[in-house]
């Protein structure tokens, strides 16, 4: 690396001897490495660096909205129309949207991901559990663009010809399945990071439960208890704080997911009661309108509402983390 | 029959009591081994053990460590099946049915077993004692339930405004107490004992030991042990296992005094182990 | 009691056999990810796919070179960026952080980790778009970069951990400084789990689509240099999808596969590769 940063060292006479300049940045450079403050230094530029990004995304976010936060108040977060023409911007169909697809996620992923993690942490042969694992992860890194486009053209013509009818016959009598069905929409949203965040669900929750000291499970056994009753009443409330985080680990994926549900959701900001009706999200209309966004209003609303993402993930990502750790921290005793 | 500071009575006592029992062995057996073989996969760690464990007597297995003492204790409630590769030969009977073909639910109901660290459930100190009762349906009022076995396991005046309070907040004893009263509730005719006071201090392993000589008139107790003062001070039986070999199975004062195979001379004279 | 003992057993074999049935959905999921990518992708995948450029918009045929290109192009920026600020705060976690100042880069790299990556595509549209005037290679790559971060340095710190502290007393009691001790000591010795960590960090922001939309934009024709708007493969599966055409749905089906064939690779030989480690620890 001496001979690339000095590519004109003027008098190079032979290999086993470097002239005296090339000699010298040589040792200088040893020298430099043999101190103790040379790593010291450049990682820590490292560290600082990553708190100045941090610090200039939540800067650019709060001075980039303050037009849309000063014309709008809090009244932004309750405003229920969103009309750019108009400047009449409210993000409560948004936060509705978001909030109500990953509601449904979440009942969908929770007892999927939880029940998986119970078989494959407690019943299945270790070697076995350890390759479904392994899947499980990979389906955990397949592109949110992916889910997407399966959404578009595999699931929304599933649930279109098959699911929504089926659901308007049996439970039509509630408001959430009534209306026209048009396939994309909230259920479709809701369906589609359900089946996004169960690998974290799975994942998380497998190895906290496998971190449950054996003596519980014994405890359990020896009073004559079922596999099942020993598994529900000891091993899973063992670890129940950490199962709770990641469920909230699973629920901040979902309220930031962008691609699939942007697909999917039908991006109509309007809010209503059905689910089988088309609505949009947080992160939908970002990904929709900002190329298109051409007043400095709409432009600075747009990004309050990423400001409003950016909180809400935070808290929750924070609260997870809390009560994972306090899983681990404690061996699992809940307070 | 409580006595207090039990801690301190020397083996003499101890030995008077077993002799007081009456003839030990003809007490009807409870529990009757034949020719129990057990591997760990490839590695066998039981060789052809035969012997009875009487009805309301207290056996204590002794032996160095890794002689195979847990492992036996552990085929009794068939505990092993939570391991893998493990695999058993022989016959096993309580009360003449051989538990190797019972419903292990049923089996570990009538068996119930205290572990060598104490490991109460993450919830209230009434909850676990009533977790058993709960799962087997428990027809009669709880809490009477729950008073009756904390106090067999004399607990009940140390906990009994505080029912509610998480069992982890307890002591280490207090702790290995509730275990003993949650295996208690649900009336098991035997109670193993995996070292259950190794992880105690001085003054709660007196008061679990005071517990055992109650225990045992109502119950037939099996405890691991590798203390041998203990074994002396609480048992009427011993047997001395020996790289899973049953060496030698007398009555306690017998053993430890005339014991019959050299090799339980060597251990208990301290010469290994 | 007979009967609530059945009872029990019952509600047993049908918990645990639904645990199964949950599990198997799961894994279910992943064949079927899978196995419609195949099916539908693979039809579509030709050699003009690789080489040729899109086609206009009724004109079949066509392909994607231009953003195959593209999302080599905006990686390299993105690990060029984020990978060195990872690695060496990584370093700087598990070697020299003091007390105060580890748990502020910790809990401010968890931050991050947590944003969505639509809002580091606003984040790196007003950083670099703004300021430039235009879509650019430059501004994608740094949003994707800023998405590698955390991934590395939580990888880099925690391979770092594994390696023993005795190790490192040995090198230092030779008479070697901390630097030498870290370059030619611990990070050898935590090798492959560092260079497990960077891939999946490539891998998780290969796929990634959002913080794209408005920083690279995207392109329909081959981009010079690094200040234009640029084809990237996850954006044109995006904008093939959600447009009227059936030639461009089955070139998103053709595209997704390539995705996705690239980042699962990618994924599982990072996995093999720290699996190996773990073999060798064990010997």
């Amino acid at each position: 690396m001496a001979t690339a940063a000095h590519p004109a060292a003027p008098q190079v006479r032979s290999h086993a001897h470097p002239p005296g300049f090339f000699r010298s940045f040589r040792n200088r450079l040893r020298k430099l490495i043999g101190t103790d403050w040379l790593g010291y230094v450049l990682s820590l530029v490292a560290a600082v660096l990553i708190l100045a990004i941090t610090t200039a995304l939540v800067w650019q976010l709060w001075t980039q909205s303050a037009l849309s936060r000063a014309k709008f108040g809090w009244g932004f977060l309750v405003g229920r129309t969103w009309s750019p023409l108009f400047e009449h911007l409210g993000a409560l169909p948004f936060i509705y949207g978001t909030v109500v697809t990953s509601v449904i996620a979440l009942l969908i992923a929770v007892p999927l991901g939880l029940g998986a993690a119970i078989f494959l942490a407690e019943l299945a042969p270790p070697r076995a559990s350890s390759w479904l694992a392994f899947l499980i992860d990979l389906l955990a890194a397949v592109p949110s663009v992916i889910y997407g486009l399966l959404g578009i053209f595999v699931m929304v013509p599933f649930l279109r010809q098959v699911v929504d009818p089926a659901l308007k016959r049996t439970l039509g009598f509630l408001p959430l399945f009534q209306g026209p069905i048009y396939g994309v929409g909230l259920l479709a949203g809701g369906l589609v990071l359900a089946i996004m965040v169960v690998p974290f669900i799975i994942s998380v929750s497998r190895e906290v439960l496998l971190a449950v000291p054996r003596d519980q499970r014994e405890g359990a056994l020896a009073l004559g208890a079922t596999r099942w009753e020993a598994t529900w009443g000891a091993v899973v409330p063992f670890a129940r704080t950490g199962i709770y985080g990641s469920i909230f680990l699973a629920l901040a994926r979902a309220l930031g997911e962008t691609m699939a549900i942007t697909m999917v959701i039908g991006n109509d900001p309007k809010i209503r009661a059905s689910l089988f009706a088309p609505g949009a999200s947080i992160a939908a209309v970002l990904a929709n309108e900002f190329v298109e966004a051409t007043t400095p209003t709409y432009i600075s609303a747009l990004i309050e509402l990423g400001l409003v993402l950016f909180c809400l993930t935070i808290v929750l990502n924070g609260l997870a983390r809390l009560l994972i750790l306090a899983t681990s921290r404690r061996g699992g005793a809940p307070a | 029959m409580s006595s207090p500071g039990i801690g301190r009575v020397p083996i003499v006592r101890a030995s008077a009591r077993a002799t007081e029992a009456g003839a030990v062995p003809e007490a009807p057996p409870r529990i009757e081994v034949s020719h129990l073989n057990f591997y760990y996969g490839s590695k066998q760690a039981l060789f052809d053990i035969s012997l009875q464990l009487p009805t309301n007597r207290l056996t204590a297995l002794i032996g160095p460590s890794g002689c195979g003492k847990s492992t036996f204790l552990r085929t009794l409630n068939r505990m092993y099946e939570t391991q893998r590769h493990t695999r058993i030969e022989g016959e096993i009977l309580l009360d003449g049915e051989n538990i190797l073909g019972m419903d292990v639910v049923a089996l570990r109901r009538k068996v119930g077993m205290v572990f060598q660290k104490p490991n109460p459930f993450p919830k209230s100190i009434f909850e676990n004692v009533a977790y058993g009762l709960r799962i087997n349906g428990y027809e009669g009022k709880l809490s009477d339930a729950v008073e009756r076995s904390l106090r067999r396991a004399a607990l009940w005046d140390e906990v009994k405004d505080q029912l509610q309070k998480s069992a982890h907040a307890l002591s280490g004893g207090q702790q290995q107490r509730v275990c003993i009263a949650r295996a208690l509730a649900v009336n098991p005719e035997v109670l193993l004992l995996d070292e259950p006071c190794s992880a105690l201090d001085p003054v709660s392993t007196a008061k679990v030991e005071e517990l055992l000589f109650e225990l045992k008139e109502s119950c037939t107790v099996v405890m691991v042990t590798h203390n041998m003062q203990q074994a002396a001070r609480v048992s009427e039986l011993t047997a001395f296992l020996l790289d899973g070999h049953l060496i030698e199975y007398n009555p306690t004062p017998q053993l430890f005094t005339t014991p019959s195979d050299p090799r339980t001379e060597a251990y208990i004279t301290g010469r290994f182990g | 009691m007979i009967t609530r003992h059945r009872f029990r057993k019952i509600t047993n074999a049908v918990m645990l056999t639904l645990t199964g049935l949950c599990a198997l959905v799961a894994v279910g999921a992943m064949l079927a990810i899978l196995g419609f990518l195949v099916w539908k992708g693979a039809g579509s995948l030709n050699w003009d796919f690789f080489t040729k450029l899109p086609a206009p918009v009724g004109e079949p045929g066509g392909g994607m070179a231009n953003a195959i290109v593209g999302t080599g192009k905006l990686l390299l920026i993105a690990s060029l960026i984020g990978l060195p600020i990872g690695f060496l705060s990584g370093v700087y976690l598990s070697e020299f952080g003091g007390r105060p100042m580890s748990f502020l880069i910790r809990y401010v790299t968890d931050l991050l980790s947590g944003v969505p990556s639509i809002v580091i595509g606003i984040f790196a549209y007003a950083m670099v778009v703004v300021p430039m005037k235009s879509f650019s290679t430059l501004a994608g790559g740094f949003a994707l970069g800023v998405m590698m971060i955390p991934i590395a340095v939580r990888g880099t710190e925690e391979s770092l951990r594994t390696v023993p502290p005795n190790l490192r007393e040995a090198s230092v009691a030779l008479g070697a400084s901390r630097t030498t001790t870290i370059l030619r000591v611990v990070i050898p010795a935590a090798f492959r789990g560092i260079l497990t960590a960077m891939m999946l960090a490539l891998a998780r922001v290969a796929g990634e689509t959002a913080p794209l939309l408005f920083t690279a934009f995207g392109n329909n024709d081959w981009s010079p240099g690094w200040t234009h708007p640029i084809a990237s493969l996850p954006v044109m599966i995006y904008n093939y999808a959600i447009s009227p055409f059936r030639d461009w749905h089955r070139q998103a089906w053709a595209a997704g596969l390539v995705l996705l064939v690239l980042v699962l690779l990618t994924n599982i030989a990072a996995r093999l590769l720290f699996m190996g480690r773990a073999a060798e620890a064990e010997r």
